[in-house]
């Protein structure tokens, strides 16, 4: 299943702390909204409405289990929004490393 | 270590560096300031920085280009914003065509770099990269320079070991 991902709205909606939550639940866990709305001091309604963003933002899916639905993670979704800041990371990273090393090299270069 | 924290927020689009050097703010500073300090660093070995321009003024501009393993010549420039020296410089990293005009197709990312003195004569500096938004992200990210990083990393984790080596 390829799903067309929309970069915008999967990162408004990792942008709450209890969607990220019910994201990181969603990853292993087998819960239903029901259980996911135990874990948090709020409506079953609000929690739904968080899963719904979820959803729209393709980041989790309702999968039938029986008679159950529960709430699993879209993981392709999680490494586009991961992987680009990542490679900014990777990037500064290597910046500042050659920026130590020019420090340090100058400081010898001065004691000459 | 150099690399102290780092913070990545998707929601705001930021990813946030902050490192530790063992020298004063003034040294710092003077890799951002002095041109021919900048492109010792800000390039990959792989693509060298040469800085064609540099007036680090608010307002100014720095052009560069970098050469790459086969002869090419990717241009870049910065829009600066702020400048405080030696603590606080703004600016905003863009792309030039050949003729070193702005690339308006691709995005721009502002750097926000501040430098403060800590503890034990070090100095830590902070680097803010914000992205105009997701789509930019997605552009920036998807123009191949994972395999030039990657590289990169390699032949500079090679060099540090050697030169660690050889400190007495």
């Amino acid at each position: 299943m390829q799903l067309t991902l929309d970069h915008d709205r999967i990162f408004g909606a990792l942008g709450d702390a209890t969607r990220r939550d019910i994201v990181r639940r969603a990853i292993d866990g087998e819960e239903g909204v029901a259980e996911l709305a135990t874990h948090y001091p709020m409506s079953f309604a609000a929690v739904q409405k968080h899963v719904a963003v979820l959803e729209r933002a393709g980041l989790v899916s309702k999968h039938r289990i029986g008679r159950r639905k529960v709430v699993r993670a879209n993981l392709e979704g999680l490494r586009v929004a991961r992987r680009l800041l990542d490679r900014y990371e990777e990037l500064w990273r290597e910046r500042v490393e050659r920026m130590d090393q020019l420090i340090s090299g100058s400081s010898e270069v001065g004691d000459r | 270590m150099t690399v102290t924290a780092v913070r990545k927020d998707p929601s705001s689009r930021t990813m946030t560096l902050e490192a530790e050097f063992d020298s004063s703010p003034e040294r710092v500073w003077q890799l951002w300031a002095d041109p021919r300090q900048l492109e010792r660093w800000w390039g990959p070995p792989t693509y060298p920085a040469t800085v064609d321009a540099h007036d680090l003024r608010p307002g100014g501009r720095v052009d560069y280009h970098m050469t790459g393993p086969e002869g090419d010549q990717p241009r870049g420039f910065w829009e600066v914003d702020e400048v405080r020296p030696p603590h606080r410089l703004v600016f905003r990293d863009g792309f030039a065509n050949e003729d070193g005009t702005p690339n308006t197709e691709l995005p721009m990312t502002t750097a926000r770099v501040t430098i403060q003195p800590i503890d034990g004569g070090k100095t830590r500096m902070s680097i803010e990269n914000e992205f105009p938004s997701v789509e930019a992200m997605e552009q920036l990210a998807g123009m191949g320079t994972e395999e030039g990083l990657t590289q990169a990393l390699g032949q500079i984790d090679a060099i540090l070991a050697e030169e660690r080596d050889q400190t007495p």
